[in-house]
């Protein structure tokens, strides 16, 4: 017991060294228990964000207005998918499985980013998703390519590289319908009105109140703050929003000389909760269409597997 | 040019490549809809990129429809400003998604059907459409891989995914008569070298769908022809919804900019 | 359903003169399917003009407790560069 526990805090000290001394951790090196749980929660989180982020945008797929708009919605919803697949891949070189993954989002065990369980309304929320949701995740995501674990910060490199077209092509959106016909204007001020506070909401709880921050940050899984990384989501939209003759819907929102940032209003907590918890008005529906795909997929699953086990016995019979 | 052609030059030309045209808009768009519901993810990201494919060839042959006609109609206004009776689209292309069976036999159907139009309007005497075609027909290559190795999967594989995949193929081959049936127009295009042989295209077809049904362990139906062609702008009710699910933001709002 | 497909790992000739370098991994029943996916998730933007797929279970890597007898003994074998040899340094050598 004694020697066993000697040895865990050596290697424990040999872990936090390399992590100081910003040395990646890669899959086969020892490494406390929890911060391989804090991966598996971060990491498969980030994932289910991810494959559950292609709904909201795929409900316009069918919709979208002109065929380019169509085509560049498909290639990006596609990509949500494709990086749903990196981070599930880096997941798993933790010792977990796709299978038990699947099932901790499907029994709720899994978490996923909030912002998905609210509704896309009109064709200018996929404008506003592109230009908000996908600019805080970028900002988030370029802070995590330098996180500890060296198959999370090579999939965050991939990811970061492709999603830049993600926010350009939702500030595109915005672009023509701020300067199109009235109705056009008001349906870009509406997806913001809905999506600015749900967006400011992806950054989590404030960093005092925040569970996971503190081990986090000595782990360098996350390498800033909450509340630092949406300090800098709020300072780079004000320009956008302005350059779109758009109102942010925040009437605190005030640029701070002396602190060198924009000033504002507090987030309604009690709706970052209760969405969190299951209330947001699309929670359910988010949960069910993966249900049913995964559920859908059991027949298809066993039908490939059955045919490559036919596939395997044939083989043995050619080669006997 | 035979005598009983009662079409303008332009407007066969026109209507060969908007019937191209149609049936990969509304295959992509059918296809489309199973972005976030695949069986699981990998798949999610295949299917998108066939999806992708068939949106990307729509747009090149409604773009070069619309300059063949020409009176500028782009290929947006192809696309959103038509109504049902005007697009000429094959009628298994419009057929809601099913399950994944309903869905994989369509694709291993039209694939085969793509891949050797394609590979013959690789020689069009029409250069625009020539060099279309030599892009689909590598996009087919691969879409045909895809859809017939699942095909075998789902036929060789278990008991539920073969009554499916069987299901799905007694269902929808009624419909493959209709790729094969020659007007007028596709006489003329034949004939002015810029489409292909229907007869020759139905004779690799029917090769090459029964090498893959017989890999897959499936009965071929019977040939049972419809009496209804979506060629002739003549659609199943499920058209109505597809058209107005696609066009619902540019019937909305009209005549702006997206 | 409980069964899991095996797990592929993935590599990417980004092209020609370059080596085959290890992108991630994907779930598929046999080496067609993975090909395939590996084509569909890893080479969406041109990433790549050859893909290795390798079933995860059939690598076989060095182990971390074995990296000092590993890897360490080559540390003081400094005469292996060239930067190790003293020579003038107006001769091309």
């Amino acid at each position: 017991m004694e020697i066993s526990s000697l040895e865990e805090s050596r290697r424990e000290a040999i872990f936090q060294a390399r992590v100081d001394a910003e040395e990646k951790i890669e899959p086969k090196d020892w490494m406390p228990e929890a911060y391989r749980k804090n991966l598996i929660r971060q990491i498969s989180q980030h994932g289910h964000s991810e494959v559950v982020g292609q709904l909201p945008e795929g409900n316009w797929i069918t919709r979208a207005p002109t065929l380019r708009r169509k085509a560049v919605l498909l290639a990006k919803v596609q990509d949500e998918a494709g990086h749903g697949l990196y981070l599930y891949s880096a997941t798993e070189t933790l010792g977990i499985a796709r299978e038990e993954l699947m099932e901790q989002l499907l029994t709720g065990k899994a978490k996923y980013a909030s912002i998905f369980n609210y509704p896309t309304l009109s064709w200018a929320d996929v404008g506003a998703i592109g230009w908000l949701v996908d600019g805080a995740a970028i900002v988030n995501q370029i802070s995590l390519c330098r996180t500890s674990y060296g198959p999370y910060a090579r999939a965050m490199v991939r990811i970061c590289k492709e999603e830049s077209f993600h926010m350009r092509q939702g500030y595109e959106i915005m672009t023509v319908l701020a300067r199109g016909s009235q109705e056009q204007k008001a349906m870009a001020q509406d997806a913001l009105n809905r999506w600015w506070w749900p967006t400011l909401m992806m950054f989590g709880p404030h960093d005092a109140d925040s569970a996971h921050s503190g081990s986090s940050m000595k782990w360098k899984i996350k390498r800033q703050s909450n509340d630092e990384l949406r300090q800098k989501f709020v300072d780079q939209s004000v320009a956008q929003a302005q350059h779109l003759n758009l109102k942010i819907p925040d009437e605190k929102l005030k640029w701070n000389d002396e602190r060198g940032h924009y000033d504002f209003g507090e987030i309604d907590w009690d709706e970052f909760t209760a969405v969190l918890g299951g209330a947001g008005p699309c929670n359910h529906e988010r949960l069910e269409a993966r249900r049913i795909a995964h559920e859908q997929g059991d027949w298809v699953r066993d039908a490939m597997f059955a045919h490559a086990e036919k596939q395997r016995q044939r083989d043995v019979r050619k080669t006997a | 040019m035979k005598n009983s052609v009662t079409c303008a030059p332009q407007s066969w030309h026109f209507e060969y490549v908007l019937r191209l045209g149609d049936n990969a808009l509304i295959l992509g768009q059918r296809i489309s809809e199973w972005c976030g519901h695949s069986p699981f993810v990998e798949e999610d990201v295949a299917m998108a990129n066939t999806a992708l494919d068939h949106i990307g060839r729509a747009r090149m042959l409604l773009t070069h429809a619309g300059n063949l006609q020409g009176n500028k109609q782009t290929e947006d206004d192809l696309a959103y400003s038509r109504n049902e009776r005007e697009f000429k689209n094959f009628l298994l292309c419009e057929l809601p998604i099913g399950d994944f069976a309903y869905t994989i036999v369509r694709q291993v159907l039209l694939d085969t059907y793509h891949f050797h139009l394609y590979a013959a309007l690789q020689k069009s005497s029409d250069d625009t459409l020539a060099a279309i075609a030599a892009k689909v027909v590598k996009e087919s290559t691969y879409h045909l891989r895809h859809s017939s190795e699942w095909l075998i999967r789902l036929g060789d594989g278990t008991e539920e995914s073969q009554r499916r995949a069987q299901l799905a193929l007694d269902n929808q081959w009624r419909f493959t008569s209709e790729f094969f049936l020659a007007d007028e127009v596709d006489d003329v295009a034949h004939q002015a070298g810029v489409g292909v042989d229907v007869s020759l295209l139905e004779k690799l077809w029917r090769d090459n769908v029964n090498d893959i049904l017989s890999a897959a362990c499936l009965l071929r139906p019977e040939d049972a022809p419809l009496r209804a062609s979506g060629r002739m702008g003549l659609h199943t009710e499920h058209m109505g919804f597809l058209l107005a699910e696609m066009q619902s933001v540019q019937r909305a709002y009209p005549g702006l900019d997206w | 359903m409980n069964k899991h497909l095996p797990l592929w790992e993935v590599f990417l000739r980004s092209r020609r003169g370059l080596e085959h370098k290890h992108v991630g991994s994907l779930h598929a029943a046999d080496p067609e399917q993975a090909m395939q996916y590996a084509r569909d998730v890893y080479t969406r933007r041109m990433e790549g003009c050859s893909i290795w797929v390798v079933l995860a279970n059939d690598i076989h890597a060095s182990q971390e407790a074995e990296g000092e007898a590993f890897f360490d003994p080559a540390e003081d074998k400094v005469y292996r560069h060239a930067s190790f040899y003293d020579v003038p340094d107006d001769l091309k050598l």
